[in-house]
This record gives C-alpha cells, sequence and structure tokens, in this order.
C-alpha cells in the first residue's frame, strides 16, 4: 500500500478560524453549492454509460470546494478561464445547469451550441469566459483578459484555474512573467491533484514547492487546504483584493484529489497507477462531509435540513436532464454559423 | 539596421506617376495604417518584440510609442505562443490588439493560441465571443536569412477555419488592407514581404479601406492568367512584361487576401483565357499555388486548355547563402517560361 501523495491539511480543524466570518446562511450557500455539484457529477457518471452524453467529461468529484471557494470570492463581473475539468467551475460561477446539461447532449440550445462539448462550458452573462481543453491554453488568454480590464480601467479581476501540469508547460511560464511585468488583476488559481491523466508528479517534475515556480516570478505565492472550502475562500479574497487595489497577480496552490478517473465514468485507481489506498485516504478528508461534519457539529445543519436540500437539489437536476433530452438537436446549418463573425 | 537592409536598398522598382497623387513608400504606409488606427480607435494597441526600439519594426512602428504612449505601443518578452495568447484574451475582452513580429518564423512559436484559441473561440463560443486581433509579420529573402528567417507560412495556415489571411503587394494595399484587418472581428494575419518595403506608390492620407477577400487585376490579357499575392505580383508583373514583348498577353491577378480566397476573379480570368500560373513566394506544395490549382480543376475544368502551372518554391528549405539561392526562388523569366509553355500547348 503506498500513498504516494498524501493530505497534509488540517481537516476539520481548518474550519475553525474562518468560520466567525460568516453568516449561517453563507456557510450553508457554500455547502449546498458543494453538494449541488457534487451530485450533478454523480448523475452525470450515473448515465453516463447510456451514451446520451456524446462528451467527454471530466468529473470534479472530490474538487468541490476548490471551485465553490474560489468563486466566493467572486463577483458576477470578475472573469473565470478554465481547462478541460469545466463542470465545478462553471456551475460555481453560476452558470445555467440546463444550458450545461443540453450541451453535455449536443443540443442546439447548449451553452456553446452544440460546439463547445463538455470541456467547453461558458456562460458569459456570469463571467464563466472561456476555457481550453489544451493544457495551459486559457492562462495567456486569462492574462489577456487582465490586460484588457487594465487597459480600459475596469475594475474587474480574473481568475484562471490551473492544474499541476500546466506548471509544465511553457506558455503558462511565460504568462506568469507578463502578469507580473505588467502587475495584471489576475489570479492563477493551481489545482494540484497530483496526477496529469494517470502521470504522477513525481515523473513530470523534480521535487519541488510548486509555489517557487512563481515566486521565481515575484509573484506572491501561497498554498492553501483545497478541501478546505473556507481557507479556499479565505485565500482567494485575499488575492482578489490584491488584484483589485492594483496590486498585481496571485499564485494560489490548492492541493486536493480527484476521487475519479482522469476522464470518463468511475475511478481508474485499479489500473494501477496510482494505489487504491490513497483516494481512500483522500475520500477521508471528503471535502464535502468534512464540512457538513462541521456544520452539523455547529448546529447549522441537521439530517432534516440536508433531506430537504438534497430532494430540492434532485428535482432540479432531473428536471435539467428531462430537458436536455427534449431539446433540439441541430440541423446542417448551424454548422456553419460562427465560424467568422460579421 | 535589420541586416538586410543594403539588400533591400538595392532593389529597383518602377516610380509610380505623382500626378495620380501623394507618393509614399510601402513602410510609411504602414505606419500611417497604424497610426490612424491608434487615433480613432481607443481599444487599438500595438504590441511585438522591438516595436519601440531604434529599427522601429523596419521603421513601420517608429515614433508611434512617443506619440500615443507606452501602454498602447509596447515591447514583450521573448513569449510569442504568451503574447499570442494575450493577444487574443485582450481581443476577447473588448481590446483590438496589433501583434507585430518581424519575422513569420517566430509566429510558428505561436500556433497553438493562432490556430487552436484565437481562430477557435468565436465558433466554440457560439458566436458570443470576437476575437478581432492583427498578427503582423514580414515575410524575408536574401542575405542570409536561410531555413529559419525566410518562411512564408500563410500555406500552412489556408486550412485552418476562423483566420483571415491578407498579403499585400502594393504600398496603398498595405495601408488600406491593414485598416481593413484592424477594423475586422476576427484574427487576421497581414503577410508583409520584406522586398516590398522600399516600393513606393500613391497612398491616399487619411481612412480608407481595401476590402479583405476581393481579388483585383493588375493587367488585362487575354492569353494567360498569372495569379498571386504579395511579392508574386512584383514577379508577375515583370514576367508579362516579358511575355508581352512577345505578343503573349498575361493577365495579372493581385488575390490581395489568400484566405478568404477570391474565387471568382480567377474563374472570370480562367473563362476568358483559359490557362493559369499560379505564383507563390511559399511552397509550391499544400500551399496557395495547391489550392488555385484545385480550384481550376474542380471549378474552371471545362475553361481549362492547358495544365495549371505552379512557379513557387521546391520541397526544399530555403538556403542561407546567395550561391545556393539564386538556383531556390522564382523569378520574372521563370514565370514567363511557365506562361509560355502553357501557351503554346
Amino acid at each position: 500500500m503506498t500513498i504516494r501523495y498524501p493530505y497534509t491539511g488540517e481537516g476539520a480543524r481548518g474550519f475553525d478560524r474562518f468560520a466567525q466570518s460568516h453568516s449561517g446562511a453563507k456557510l450553508l450557500g457554500l455547502y449546498r453549492s458543494m453538494l449541488r455539484i457534487r451530485r450533478i457529477e454523480e448523475e452525470i457518471e450515473r448515465r453516463y454509460h447510456q451514451d446520451q452524453m456524446k462528451t467527454p467529461i471530466h468529473l470534479v468529484i472530490g474538487q468541490e470546494a476548490t471551485s465553490v471557494g474560489c468563486c466566493a470570492a467572486l463577483g458576477e463581473t470578475d472573469l473565470l478561464y478554465s481547462s478541460h475539468r469545466t463542470h465545478g467551475n462553471y456551475l460555481a460561477k453560476g452558470g445555467d445547469l440546463k444550458a450545461m446539461l443540453c450541451e453535455m447532449h449536443c443540443r442546439i440550445n447548449g451553452c456553446a451550441g452544440s460546439r463547445g462539448g463538455s470541456m467547453h462550458l461558458i456562460d458569459k452573462r456570469v463571467g464563466m469566459a472561456g476555457t481550453s481543453a489544451i493544457v495551459g491554453g486559457a492562462v495567456p488568454i486569462a492574462a489577456g483578459a487582465a490586460l484588457a480590464a487594465q487597459m480600459k480601467g475596469e475594475d474587474h479581476v480574473v481568475v484562471v484555474f490551473l492544474g499541476d501540469s500546466t506548471t509544465e508547460e511553457g506558455v503558462a511560464s511565460e504568462s506568469l512573467n507578463f502578469a507580473a511585468l505588467k502587475q495584471l488583476p489576475l489570479v492563477f488559481f493551481c489545482e494540484n491533484n497530483f496526477y496529469s491523466v494517470q502521470s504522477p508528479l513525481a515523473t513530470r517534475q523534480p521535487a519541488r514547492d510548486l509555489r517557487t515556480w512563481a515566486a521565481s516570478y515575484a509573484i506572491p505565492a501561497v498554498r492553501v487546504d483545497g478541501v478546505n472550502v473556507l481557507a479556499v475562500l479565505e485565500e482567494t479574497q485575499t488575492a482578489v483584493a490584491r488584484a483589485r487595489s492594483g496590486g498585481g497577480p496571485t499564485f494560489i496552490e490548492a492541493p486536493v484529489y480527484r476521487f475519479r478517473a482522469h476522464g470518463g465514468a468511475g475511478d481508474d485507481s485499479r489500473t494501477g497507477y496510482r494505489d487504491v489506498a490513497e483516494r481512500e485516504a483522500w475520500e477521508r478528508v471528503d471535502p464535502l462531509t468534512l464540512f457538513s461534519g462541521f456544520l452539523m457539529a455547529g448546529g447549522m445543519l441537521d439530517e432534516r435540513a440536508t433531506a430537504v436540500m438534497e430532494e430540492a437539489l434532485a428535482a432540479e437536476i432531473a428536471d435539467a436532464f428531462e430537458l436536455a433530452l427534449a431539446s433540439p438537436i441541430p440541423v446542417e446549418a448551424d454548422l456553419y454559423r460562427h465560424v467568422y463573425a460579421d | 539596421m535589420p541586416w538586410d537592409e543594403a539588400l533591400v536598398n538595392s532593389l529597383v522598382y518602377d516610380k509610380p506617376d505623382p500626378g495620380e497623387g501623394r507618393v509614399s513608400t510601402y513602410v510609411s504606409a504602414v505606419r500611417e495604417a497604424l497610426t490612424l488606427a491608434l487615433e480613432h480607435d481607443p481599444r487599438v494597441f500595438v504590441l511585438g518584440q522591438g516595436v519601440d526600439d531604434p529599427s522601429a519594426m523596419f521603421g513601420t512602428t517608429r515614433g508611434l510609442q512617443q506619440q500615443f504612449g507606452s501602454q498602447r505601443v509596447f515591447d514583450i518578452p521573448l513569449s510569442e505562443e504568451g503574447m499570442m495568447g494575450v493577444s487574443a484574451g485582450a481581443a476577447m475582452n473588448g481590446m483590438r490588439p496589433v501583434y507585430m513580429h518581424n519575422r513569420p518564423d517566430f509566429i510558428l512559436l505561436a500556433f497553438n493560441q493562432l490556430v487552436t484559441h484565437a481562430a477557435k473561440f468565436h465558433f466554440m463560443d457560439n458566436g458570443t465571443t470576437d476575437v478581432p486581433m492583427v498578427v503582423w509579420a514580414a515575410i524575408g529573402r536574401g542575405w542570409g536569412s536561410g531555413a529559419q528567417h525566410s518562411q512564408a507560412i500563410h500555406g500552412m495556415l489556408l486550412g485552418v477555419p476562423g483566420l483571415k489571411i491578407v498579403m499585400p503587394s502594393t504600398p496603398y494595399d498595405a495601408k488600406g488592407l491593414l485598416l481593413s484587418a484592424i477594423i475586422d472581428n476576427n484574427p487576421v494575419c497581414v503577410f508583409e514581404h520584406r522586398w516590398l518595403m522600399k516600393k513606393d506608390g500613391v497612398v491616399p492620407e487619411g481612412l480608407y479601406r481595401v476590402p479583405i477577400g476581393k481579388g483585383v487585376y493588375r493587367r488585362r490579357g487575354k492569353d494567360v492568367t498569372i495569379v498571386g499575392a504579395s511579392h508574386a505580383i512584383e514577379l508577375g508583373a515583370q514576367a508579362a512584361s516579358l511575355l508581352a514583348s512577345e505578343g503573349i498577353e498575361a493577365e495579372v491577378i493581385d488575390l490581395r487576401t489568400v484566405k478568404p480566397l477570391d474565387e471568382a476573379i480567377v474563374l472570370e480570368s480562367l473563362k476568358k483565357t483559359g490557362r493559369l500560373v499560379v505564383v507563390d513566394t511559399a511552397w509550391m506544395k499544400g500551399g496557395l499555388c495547391a489550392e488555385i490549382g484545385c480550384l481550376a480543376a474542380e471549378k474552371g475544368f471545362a475553361d481549362l486548355k492547358a495544365p495549371v502551372c505552379r512557379v513557387g518554391l521546391p520541397d526544399v528549405p530555403t538556403p542561407a547563402g546567395y550561391t545556393l539561392e539564386q538556383f531556390y526562388y522564382p523569378d520574372a523569366a521563370r514565370i514567363a517560361a511557365a506562361a509560355r509553355g502553357i501557351v503554346r500547348v
């Protein structure tokens, strides 16, 4: 049994120092957002083998606290750019669930009109601004968005989600350099889940602290417990405040674990690239159970309230799938639209 | 001072007739387009390696930083892919970047952002995102430019949906096409040619635009059509003069835009002449020559009186030495020989 990448955070104790700064309703809202993403992902996973969603999926089960904690620090006009693992980012930023599921069912009323797919979920009304399915691809785009905000004197900030493997891409280093040079209003949010598809970090990088990579560009670099939604919120707020006040970019590393395979339904740990025991160890600090345990211990959540929440979410998710399956498919003429802008 | 300045200075072009209007150099025409765009549109900014240095991108950006400030005209890190992405991201968020490169060769470092991102977002975002950016570069030739500083890469980009590519051949078009590229809501590559930069031409003052996607007749004739863009038009016009002295009337079509291609003008001319010589500053294989040859075969076959003839670069990298180069680049004589060959069929 090998646990190559153990959890090193404080577990539930880590909530104590942040909880006082939030109302009970706020805390419940954060939990509900995480639970919502989890249940949506589980339903996508459950239905995936029915082959009605003919699209790749990159589930975020286990990584809900990063999306929810980060987006809770953002306003609607703040922009979020992301990678191929978009579901959590999209939902946490306020993206429309129905439009997401329509997209995943390749319907014309999908959030990208059936031309983006699950790796390209966008909802510009809420600042879910764009994604790239090429690792690192969205990073310079986000820097450009931040440059535009700076040039126009707008006060919104830009956050770009990246993974540990993105730190190996040359363009990510180029983007850090430029962001630091221009002091762009940008937050690099790195979800370090230790694996790129099935390749562990240790086969890809020398033993180092990922923060040193960003720090070498004179960018403030912090690490936050990626399973602790309140810690993520707090660090993102600090970074966003710095960016908004002209203090330039921040790099946040959040160690976190994906409980499922890189792509598709189910976990693939049994194929041998990582030990099942490693996943199980991280499941003991599941961001949802950790937080619900904390809320219950504090008397803010009980079984009855959880059941009400679950029931409402189940109904919302069932409705959204129903709509997606009943939605119209594109016609041939749709293929030729939007190749060029007018 | 660019190393090939002496070579470019030594090139001899016909002088325009000042009676037809204000005469300007090619470089001045480009600079004027940039100046006008910066003046008229606060969303426009100019970036590139050395745009503010004493060489000023062959002179095309000279004085712009002094005039418009370092926020709008600025030097950048040596990060081609990163800065292509930054340009795309800025364009997607309301700005109009003009990203200038000394040579197209450097754009190859940025293909991921140009091809897979900038050209795709409008489509992938279901029309909700526009990417109005200009990617500018000057194709090199001679004085040791060689395999890595003289590539004309438009052929590689012809098959990329979402991109536009313009290749001016005159100072008038250099200004008018650049202004059109900047106002266009799509990523537009503007490929200049280093050898055209000391060419003079009649260039009106103020704003005007040359439409993207429209070719133009440079010379009328009935026997053979010579079609191309950029520096190929200079060679094609010289070839047409040679042919005229032999009684062969060549028509010369300047495409001005190679993507989207003005198919109509090529087919119209082919209908008249029945003979087609395609000339390109790049490789014949898989590029503009091949595309136009295919166009003729697909849509103009009944009009063809002879095989389509390609005059471009052989499937060989560019040599650095002038000693080998003399065998490499097409010239007017080779174009004329190609035309002669098919006119006599």
